[in-house]
């Protein structure tokens, strides 16, 4: 594996899960539920990535196999009447929030039926009706609109969180530091959580970055912030759970980088010239779904039968989804200048 | 009815909408002690304090980005450049965030959030504080622009601008800040995407804004004498614009003549002369239609130059005298 972070994680490793949850707070089912989502996000990628090859999916669309462990752990930490604000790899953290996977499939499709009835596609989900304000198809996008939600929440006084994902790449847009020196100075109840996948596009974050890890930024603004394994369900939960307890208590805004990797390429039309196969095997070796299912084996949490049943549970959800989909209406040609004004 | 300034106007409209909406908010650089660039804000901070009026750090990206953010929660956010000019460094969140969300997300978010910027040459500022960006705004489907001439417009409209629901981008130039006119007291608002015919006449269209409006009434005043009728259509809103009303303007003159500050080349005076084409008034037209521009040159320093480099009242009384005068 490729070193690029020296720093060590403030994490230490899951090993005894069963010590871990109950240190968490998280029951055996919640654990399971944990693996589950981690399954379906799997599925539904791969399904997209199939969908996409057989020419269903038009355009482009950002997989991220290989980061589910930052999508569930999060996902858990998250309450309903929390903020999203998502990158443009965000499938993960859609279903890990709760979402409807036939809408989410419906829109990759650009079916009426989709999220945004088919207008944004796999790059811009959202589902403001459930807090949901998209993924973004602008590097650090969700780094400038968080500010406003942030102040939006402490206006009206509610308990929220707004929580602002993105990837490294999006760390060394100037926004980066305009977004977290105001939650600084105004005290803003958001949580940045950088989710590091090593590569912006082909861009390897050590040669691109003055300064790593991130989380050191964040201390530069007087933000706390942490650096964990991104691959360890557990570790991201844990540490998800102290930054939104953070925010939520009113103490400011807070910072996580989880360190990740994707499998699949940036978009579409990569063909990895910028990494050696070797390296993607080595990541693969800590697997964030084979590694929490073989401590849960371990612990006894579930057995074979319940992972083949819980395989097959989730790929008929998936199969659902894209027959929904497939059967869903397209946008009517007549419609394509609705909704540009309110 | 009182008479109270354009910068006044503008200020009561914040404060009045503030008072009753608790959603409203202004944020911007130095609004609050210093009450803002122009003064626009004076005395807002003591009224409604820091929440609601927020001065932030010199950073127009996150100013309107957290504008779009809130907006999309549920706030109706205000947002102060201090000049035109810097609205380049936050175009990304006014056009690939706050514009287009409504739409990428299927009908199902709304932005409704206002952005004040003063426009405009005339103060000594030069090239980078003097600009006329409207035209840049107006190609972008889902921002509204606003750009309003006097006081009572000024009010009218801005109060529109806080209660729709879309971005509306509200330029104000700033000459005309100290300018005074009637302003009602009771509450009122002008819809967006009304023109207003500011001076009625027979011979030729002038179809104007901001300050390019008292510059054509002037104008208007002088070939007057020659015998000369003007008729002065402000479109108020740039976009959506109101081409009934210029159309109908121009079938009756059977001359058109766009006035703007903002540089020729893709400015919007091409933007109302195709649509004018577009219509049967085309078949009115006596002569060419015409525009008067800034030239097309950065806003030089010096004050000859700066004079020369936007439309002045000679210039419109000398362009109309020629197109009345069959010389195009």
């Amino acid at each position: 594996m490729k070193n690029n972070q020296l720093a060590k994680f403030d994490n230490e490793t899951t090993t005894d899960i069963l010590a871990k949850s109950k240190d968490l707070g998280l029951s055996k089912e919640t654990l399971i539920e944990m693996y589950q989502t981690m399954i379906s996000i799997r599925l539904f990628e791969e399904m997209a990535d199939r969908l996409y090859a057989l020419g269903k999916v038009h355009g482009t669309m950002h997989l991220s196999a290989g980061q589910e462990a930052v999508a569930v752990g999060t996902g858990a930490v998250m309450s309903k009447d929390d903020y999203l604000l998502n990158h443009h790899r965000g499938h993960g953290h859609f279903i890990a929030s709760g979402a409807d996977i036939n809408k989410m499939m419906a829109e990759f499709l650009g079916k009426e039926t989709g999220f945004c009835r088919g207008r944004g596609g796999s790059m811009h989900i959202a589902d403001v009706e459930a807090n949901n304000l998209g993924a973004n198809g602008i590097v650090g996008g969700g780094i400038q609109l968080v500010v406003g939600v942030g102040l939006a929440i402490k206006m009206m006084g509610t308990e929220r969180v707004a929580l602002v994902i993105f990837g490294d790449g999006a760390a060394n847009q100037g926004i980066f530091h305009e977004s977290l020196n105001m939650a600084a100075i105004w005290d803003l109840p958001i949580v940045y959580l950088c989710e590091n996948n090593q590569y912006g596009m082909s861009a390897d974050i050590a040669r691109v970055s003055s300064k790593v890890p991130f989380k050191d930024r964040a201390l530069a603004h007087g933000i706390p912030g942490y650096y964990i394994d991104g691959n360890d369900v557990l570790a991201v939960y844990e540490f998800m759970k102290i930054a939104v307890d953070h925010a939520r208590s009113r103490k400011g805004p807070v910072f996580v980088e989880a360190q990740t990797y994707r499998y699949f390429g940036h978009s579409k039309s990569d063909r990895n010239l910028y990494r050696t196969k070797d390296e993607i095997e080595e990541w693969k070796n800590r697997d964030p779904i084979k590694r929490f299912q073989s401590l849960l084996i371990e612990a006894k949490v579930i057995t074979d039968t319940d992972i083949e049943k819980i395989h097959e549970d989730m790929t008929r959800l998936i199969d659902e989804a894209v027959e929904f989909a497939d059967n869903s209406p397209e946008p009517d040609a007549s419609e394509v200048t609705e909704w540009v004004y309110a | 009815m009182p008479e109270i300034t354009y910068r006044q106007a503008i200020h009561d409209a914040m404060v009045e909408e503030m008072r009753r909406d608790k959603r409203v908010f202004i944020m911007g650089e130095d609004i609050g002690t210093y009450g803002g660039a122009f003064g626009v804000s004076a005395g807002m901070l003591e009224e409604f304090g820091p929440e609601r009026v927020v001065e932030t750090p010199i950073s127009e990206e996150a100013i309107v980005g957290a504008a779009a953010g809130a907006a999309m929660v549920g706030m109706r956010p205000i947002a102060e450049m201090m000049f035109m000019d810097f609205i380049f460094l936050a175009l990304d969140p006014l056009v690939n965030q706050a514009a287009k969300a409504r739409y990428m997300f299927g009908g199902k978010a709304t932005v409704p959030m206002v952005v004040r910027m003063p426009s405009g040459s005339g103060s000594g500022a030069a090239a980078q504080h003097s600009q006329s960006l409207e035209t840049i705004l107006m190609h972008i489907p889902g921002i509204k622009v606003v750009a309003p001439s006097t006081p009572y417009d000024a009010k009218g409209l801005l109060i529109s601008s806080m209660r729709d629901l879309n971005p509306v981008c509200f330029v104000e130039h700033k000459l005309l800040y100290k300018i005074k006119g009637e302003v009602p007291e009771e509450e009122y608002a002008i819809p967006l995407g009304l023109a207003d015919i500011k001076r009625e006449g027979r011979d030729i269209t002038i179809v104007a804004s901001g300050i390019m409006v008292h510059k054509s009434l002037d104008a208007a005043e002088i070939l007057n004498e020659d015998g000369i009728s003007v008729e002065v259509v402000d479109p108020r809103t740039l976009r959506p614009l109101d081409v009934d009303t210029i159309a109908k303007s121009v079938k009756k003159t059977g001359r058109l003549l766009v006035v703007h500050e903002a540089v020729k080349t893709a400015g919007w005076a091409g933007e109302v002369m195709a649509s004018v084409s577009e219509t049967s008034s085309w078949d009115y037209l006596d002569t060419p239609m015409r525009r008067l521009t800034g030239k097309d040159v950065p806003i030089p320093y010096n004050r000859h130059l700066e004079t020369a480099a936007v439309p002045q009242v000679d210039d419109i009384v000398r362009e109309v005298r020629a197109m009345v005068n069959n010389q195009y």
